[in-house]
């Protein structure tokens, strides 16, 4: 773990550092990093690749659906290029699976990279996108990177931001009840914990005698749509609030996937040992703006974590340029594929928004009562 | 006879044992209280959250999410109005999932007035929440009804919001619950905590058999020939009296409990209306934008031309709140002197 960027909360020489390293990357800072070329922190090169391969696999679908919506195929494009460092050690590292023994996941929509190292489909992402009936998240209902697969306990991403801070409580009460060493994972932006739901949710989980397995996460990429982090916030770091509560807290450059990894690793092990919740605040960035709505094109000041990364791997040996570039390729195939048939894919029928309102199809239609 | 708070207790513990309900939570809710309303007295699983009604339903949310059963208590309906989104998500989780996350959880609030609460212990909440979709929504008006659809709603497997009259919770019924004692002061002594000394106090639960009152499903508490009253929860006994009154006048008033608010049994409302060709509904809700001005557009629109008279809602006055003094919550939710003319009015009116 690098200590140059992994600050506990509340040092603040080091937490000047961390803002300024990561927040606001710049390319100038990266160069600062990758010449670190052969600390990988103990890693294996079998992780170190696999890591890779999933954020250049999540930043190629970013960059499809972004395309999509460029070519008027989506009315609307969310995600999360950007925060490949943060995600893909995030879904590789948790315990995988349905039901109460597995972690769950109460994600926002930055979350794509996550999803891919849980093993998401390109194709199912470009069907949310396109509204498709085949969408398996949503069957063509809501926005892109809403994604729900509740065989991997990936609870629904909702719109309204913060709501899934409490909610996440309740799944770790749940597995605390279950016994088996499963935690909940919550993540989200910076500028959302403003909303009282945060504050719901360090309350609930570090209640003497009742704290809850949750690994609460907030994703600091230093801005609210348009609205700068510095204008908005008080707190140093937001990791200083969950101190406030006794939750053991760090902050963490979210940039570097060697670094998240070892973080979570180890938060995640605490968390299952001790049945206690820990907070990880992690400096990401923001590669392509907020959304569709603020044109969605790629920020090049801006630090790019999976193409840093790359460099990394390749001064260190561990990949040459011609695996790396195929990788890219591999996956840029994909997505035109799979662009390619979701859009030969049936899209919902006027008559289906009467599905789901309840249970097994229940008529929900007040004219039928 | 048990009243409607021991009857939701006794339907809580029957939930706990035989109906998987794994937690039963809310401020006040646990020990040593209880619930404010004694409600949750005994109850083994009963733990008191903080004072967050946010993260009480998202908590709910997330309890039924993981798979288990619980219910959760907002102390106040008063107070429920922050978690609005929360509940609109509760609602549409699993149509926005296209049918792939069911939240089986059960939200309870007090609602109503009629205890001189003042401006924030008097709020009504059907209103608002029939603006909830994919929710249900129960109001029981008497101790039996009460138990039954609490079982209903703890084992459907969509959200239900149980709104109970705070003015009935000490109410009692003309029927018992299935496996209640019949002496009254057995079962206080069986299940109600002591006032003084209850160190170590722990209920002793009649042997309680399951009765279930579909959702949906509606009752007629009086049968009549001349108007329909439809209602639901406290004013069902204000109308029935009023009832019974009109009825020594040879005024034959039929008054449907509804029981649901959503869904809600039209079936029964509209062969009563086809029949008596007259109707009234009456509920304490703020008048605009009221559940009862929807019931009248549908009756207005499918039963139009076997109506003798206009329908006609009564509602609480459209005002910010109820205020403490008699004089002013009389004057703001429909009395029983109210109920009586507006039927009168309305069983006079001429085409």
């Amino acid at each position: 773990m690098s200590k140059k960027t992994t600050v506990k909360a509340g040092g603040k020489a080091s937490a000047k550092k961390t803002l300024k390293s990561a927040a606001k990357t710049s390319v100038k800072t990266s160069k600062k990093v990758t010449t670190k070329k052969h600390d990988f922190g103990g890693l294996s090169e079998e992780i170190l690749l696999r890591m890779h391969d999933l954020m250049v696999k999540s930043r190629v679908l970013e960059e499809r659906l972004i395309k999509i919506y460029k070519a008027g195929e989506a009315y609307f494009w969310i995600g999360g290029p950007g925060e490949e460092a943060w995600g893909v050690p995030l879904g590789m590292l948790a315990r995988k699976g349905q039901g109460l023994e597995h972690d769950w996941f109460h994600l926002h929509y930055r979350c794509t990279p996550t999803m891919v190292a849980l093993g998401l489909n390109m194709i199912d992402s470009i069907r949310l996108m396109m509204n498709r009936a085949t969408d398996p998240s949503t069957g063509g209902r809501n926005f892109s990177s809403h994604y729900c697969f509740p065989q991997w306990n990936v609870a629904p991403v909702t719109s309204p931001l913060e709501v899934q801070y409490p909610i996440a409580c309740g799944t770790a009460h749940a597995q605390k009840r279950a016994g088996k060493k499963a935690l909940s994972i919550v993540t989200g932006g910076d500028a959302g914990t403003a909303e009282g739901d945060f504050a719901s949710c360090l309350v609930l989980a570090s209640r003497k005698g009742q704290e809850l397995p949750l690994l609460i996460t907030v994703q600091n990429n230093g801005y609210g749509i348009s609205t700068p982090y510095e204008g908005q916030h008080g707190e140093t770091h937001i990791a200083d609030r969950a101190r406030a509560f006794n939750i053991r807290s760090r902050v963490i450059n979210g940039n570097d996937p060697v670094e998240t990894y070892l973080a979570l690793q180890e938060e995640m092990e605490y968390i299952r040992k001790t049945g206690k919740p820990s907070f990880i605040e992690a400096m990401v960035t923001r590669l392509y703006g907020h959304s569709s709505a603020d044109g969605a094109n790629k920020k090049p000041q801006l630090f790019d974590p999976v193409l840093s990364f790359e460099k990394r791997l390749i001064d260190a040996g561990l990949l040459t340029e011609k695996a790396a570039k195929k990788i890219w390729e591999i996956y840029e195939t994909e997505g035109v594929v799979a662009q390619e048939q979701a859009r030969q894919e049936p899209v919902p029928t006027p008559e289906s928004v009467w599905d789901h309102v309840y249970v097994n199809n229940e008529n929900a239609d007040w004219r039928k009562f | 006879m048990a009243s409607v708070a021991q009857a939701i207790r006794m339907a809580l513990h029957y939930g706990e044992t035989n109906l998987g309900v794994k937690d039963i939570f809310g401020q006040d809710v646990g020990a040593p209280l209880g619930g404010v309303f004694t409600a949750t007295q005994g109850l083994k699983t009963a733990w008191n959250s903080p004072l967050d009604e946010r993260g009480i339903i998202g908590m709910a949310m997330g309890i039924a999410m993981g798979g288990d059963r619980c219910v959760a208590e907002i102390q106040f309906a008063d107070y429920i109005f922050n978690t609005i989104d929360l509940l609109k998500i509760a609602g549409n989780t699993l149509w926005c999932t296209n049918g792939q996350i069911q939240l089986p959880m059960v939200v309870m609030t007090p609602v109503g007035a009629g205890i001189f609460g003042s401006v924030y212990h008097s709020h009504s909440f059907d209103a608002w929440a029939s603006r909830l979709p994919g929710w249900k929504i129960v109001m029981p008006s008497n101790p039996l009804d009460a138990y039954g659809l609490m079982l209903s709603a703890i084992q459907d497997p969509n959200p239900v919001l149980y709104l109970k009259s705070k003015a009935l919770m000490r109410h009692k019924g003309e029927e018992l619950i299935p496996g209640e004692p019949a002496d009254e002061k057995e079962l206080k002594a069986m299940i109600d905590k002591p006032v003084q000394n209850a160190e170590g106090w722990k209920p002793r639960w009649p042997d309680l058999q399951e009765y279930l009152v579909p959702i949906g499903k509606g009752k007629i508490t009086r049968s009549g020939e001349h108007i329909t009253v439809v209602t639901y929860s406290r004013m069902v006994h204000l109308c029935d009296e009023v009832a019974d009154k009109l009825a020594q006048e040879g005024i034959s008033v039929e008054v449907i409990d509804l029981r649901s608010i959503y869904p809600y049994d039209w079936q029964m409302i509209k062969s009563s209306v086809e029949k008596t060709g007259r109707v009234l509904f009456v509920n304490e809700d703020t008048e605009v934008t009221n559940f009862g001005e929807h019931l009248a557009y549908r009756v207005t629109q499918e039963l139009f031309y076997q109506l003798m008279a206009r329908p006609r809602v009564l509602a609480g006055k459209n005002l910010p709140g109820i205020g403490l003094h008699p004089n002013l919550e009389k004057n703001s939710v429909p009395q029983i002197n109210d109920i009586e003319l507006a039927i009168r009015e309305v069983v006079a009116e001429v085409p």
